[in-house]
């Protein structure tokens, strides 16, 4: 197990490493010159050189990645030769120009709203989803199952702008149910937060939740066919455990996984949703710094939206070895 | 007046009804394609202690015939009617929640596959514990105790270790001994073992049936052994039952059916058992055709369309493709379902069982 646990580590740092790479070189190839993007359209050629060479950006490509890399490390400093240097201690990501912030700054700022924003949905979707889905599969083909089913495919088929723009009419313009949305952190006005974050919760977990109802039904029904199942009603186990700890358990796998990447994915930034609540988070963050053409920004939160990724496979492969024995090799 | 009824009712059967009889079992499943006759007016009895095998085909009914007397059909959909006498007690009026509690406790079962039969996520000890548990006040520490006991009885070497081992740990033999030690670890009345060796290596077949056998005498269970393999019933069994097409077409004690079998279709598995003191060059003679479609069955004798001798019935027995034959006692517990004349199946039986042995020879 130990050793399992330590391959996949190593792996996930190369993988990071390659990530670092790709990324960089990927946006450092487009055709936007960031140096040309510091000032206005009345712009000498001299000034835009001598930016340029403030943003480093006139040095070899490789040498510049390398800098990226050891400011992740070890911090870096920009327009160094100026009279007014920027120190960027690491680990630094960049140093958006256009914002005069560092990288790191910025979305240490939007992290905490697309934190909350995240985990209130996905425990929102994982309940509803797996509750409605074992009920659906315990009583396929009734009216019950039926309406779920129904229920999940207009939630599965709603786009997300929909549902967000659909709750804000009803809820907050037309019945007055809450206020519009006003971003606040939990510890300095917990009411205030959860008045803001119920509809965008609401909004993810619609989205979501359909689709884990229906992955849920799969599964448990899927599992219910197995000998093993069998057994454990041969034993005379009640009905409640013989759906909870032999079937649910058995058809984890694929739940954990999905669950694992669409949390990743919505730590990355949930981009409509935040939008429409007007929520600061990562995904608000993300869309202004592609419309600026801010490339250190865009690229510093494309490198963390991927590594939340690889690190929440890194999780769900863990977690695999955790409900299934079998894994536990080597 | 009801009440009358039902104490002089009892009154009459606990006593004198066998250990387990089944009156007219019947199962049927709802499909998309139609209604699945998967049980039809099965009965048979068994008395304490002995071992009934029940042979047939796979689709012939002979499991669904042991999961509806376990009480698992209704949970799959299935709709059971007739009666199943266990210990003077009706088991198709009980309640789910009755039937649950009687499940791996007064009777209990094992599978054919002991590879997928286990959960692969739990040790095989907590497994054993689950079972105890569920049917009995102990403690967690009594139970795994008693766990342990169990597992060595069934001949599980290094138990103490094997305990705590997941299944896949395990071999298919040692597998299905976990399966027995389960399913005897409450003492069951009743042993259902469905086709217990059809995935096991041959040489863990005859270890797992001396086992059930060891263990049906220590414990006094009774058993029903569900096989398609005529071979392995011969040392086992006290009666066979051979079904085929949901029914039950001849019973009788199993040396009866090894030495006179009467109806065509089990002299066509016994025709169709490999022997190893058969000549090389000698065939194995199987039988022609396909078990019927459950969906579509002939409207006379289920087994007319591959039985060789059905121009043989005369007229006055009526036409085998539209008539039914009943299940008929045709000497002392030996039952035939056949519309031969009982002069004919006799006759042949002899020709096929004496070129059987003539073959032998």
């Amino acid at each position: 197990m130990a050793g399992y646990v330590v391959r996949r580590v190593l792996g996930m740092v190369l993988l990071l490493f390659l990530l670092t790479l790709t990324v960089f070189f990927l946006f450092n190839m487009m055709p936007a010159d960031p140096a040309r993007l510091t000032c206005g359209k009345a712009c000498s050629p001299a000034v835009i050189e001598a930016n340029r060479h403030h943003l480093e950006l006139d040095i070899p490509p490789i040498e510049q990645y390398q800098r990226f890399v050891s400011g992740i490390f070890f911090g870096r400093t920009f327009s160094k030769d100026t009279p007014r240097p920027i120190e960027c201690e690491a680990p630094c990501l960049g140093y958006s120009f256009l914002r005069n912030t560092e990288v790191l700054t910025l979305i240490a700022r939007a992290a905490p709203v697309t934190f909350w924003l995240a985990i209130g949905g996905f425990l929102t979707w994982m309940v509803v989803g797996l509750t409605l889905g074992i009920v659906s599969a315990l009583k396929r083909g009734r009216w019950i199952d039926r309406t779920i089913m129904g229920i999940a495919l207009i939630g599965y088929s709603l786009p997300s702008f929909f549902i967000g723009l659909v709750l804000i009419f009803f809820v907050i313009l037309d019945w007055n149910l809450l206020p519009f949305p006003q971003w606040t952190t939990p510890d300095k006005d917990l009411g205030r937060f959860v008045q803001t974050m119920l509809l965008p919760w609401i909004t993810i977990a619609t989205l979501y939740a359909a689709f884990y109802m229906r992955l849920t039904r799969n599964q448990v029904l899927e599992i219910f066919g197995e000998d093993y199942i069998r057994t454990a009603r041969a034993k005379g186990l009640p009905e409640r455990i013989v759906v909870v700890k032999h079937a649910l358990r058995a058809g984890l796998t694929p739940i954990v996984t999905a669950a694992g990447l669409d949390l990743a994915g919505l730590l990355g930034g949930a981009i409509i949703t935040e939008n429409i609540f007007s929520l600061p988070g990562l995904g608000s963050l993300a869309i202004g710094s592609v419309l600026a053409s801010d490339l250190p920004l865009i690229t510093g939160i494309t490198l963390l939206t991927a590594a939340l990724i690889i690190f929440a496979n890194l999780i769900v492969d863990l977690l695999y070895a955790v409900i299934d024995p079998r894994v536990r090799v080597g | 007046m009801i009440n009358v009824e039902e104490v002089e009712g009892r009154a009459q059967h606990s006593p004198e009804r066998p250990f387990l009889s089944v009156e007219n079992l019947a199962v049927q499943f709802k499909t998309e394609d139609g209604i699945v006759q998967a049980v039809d007016g099965v009965s048979f009895t068994l008395e304490r202690g002995k071992t009934l095998a029940i042979v047939g085909e796979s689709g012939s009914g002979k499991s669904v015939t042991a999961q509806a007397i376990m009480g698992l059909v209704k949970g799959m959909g299935g709709i059971v009617s007739g009666e199943i006498w266990l210990d003077g007690q009706e088991l198709n009026r009980l309640s789910p929640s009755e039937v649950q509690a009687l499940r791996g406790d007064e009777m209990a079962m094992i599978f054919q596959d002991p590879m997928s039969s286990l959960h692969p996520f739990y040790r095989i000890g907590d497994q054993i514990v689950e079972a105890i548990v569920a049917h009995r006040k102990v403690g967690r520490g009594a139970a795994r105790r008693e766990a342990l006991e169990m597992l060595k009885h069934v001949g599980i070497p290094a138990a103490e270790r094997r305990i705590d081992a997941y299944p896949h740990q395990l071999s298919g033999g040692m597998r299905q001994r976990v399966m027995i030690a389960m399913a005897l670890i409450n003492s069951p009345q009743l042993l259902i073992a469905d086709e217990p060796t059809t995935a096991l290596d041959v040489t863990v077949q005859a270890q797992i049936l001396e086992l059930i056998r060891r263990l049906q005498g220590e414990f006094g269970t009774t058993v029903i052994i569900i096989t398609h393999d005529l071979g392995v019933v011969a040392d086992v069994a006290d009666d066979v039952a051979v079904m085929y097409a949901a029914r039950i077409v001849e019973m009788a004690p199993t040396s009866e059916i090894y030495n006179k079998a009467e109806m065509p279709y089990t002299l066509g598995l016994l025709a169709s058992i490999p022997r190893r003191d058969r000549g090389q060059q000698e065939r194995l003679d199987p039988i022609p055709g396909n078990p019927p479609s459950p969906i579509h069955l002939p409207p006379g004798c289920v087994f007319q369309p591959r039985c060789k001798y059905w121009e043989q019935v005369p007229e006055s027995q009526g036409d085998p493709r539209t008539v039914r034959p009943e299940l008929v006692e045709t000497s002392p517990r030996h039952y035939v379902r056949c519309l031969l004349p009982q002069d004919v199946r006799r006759r042949i039986s002899h020709e096929v069982l004496q070129s059987l042995r003539g073959s032998a020879e």
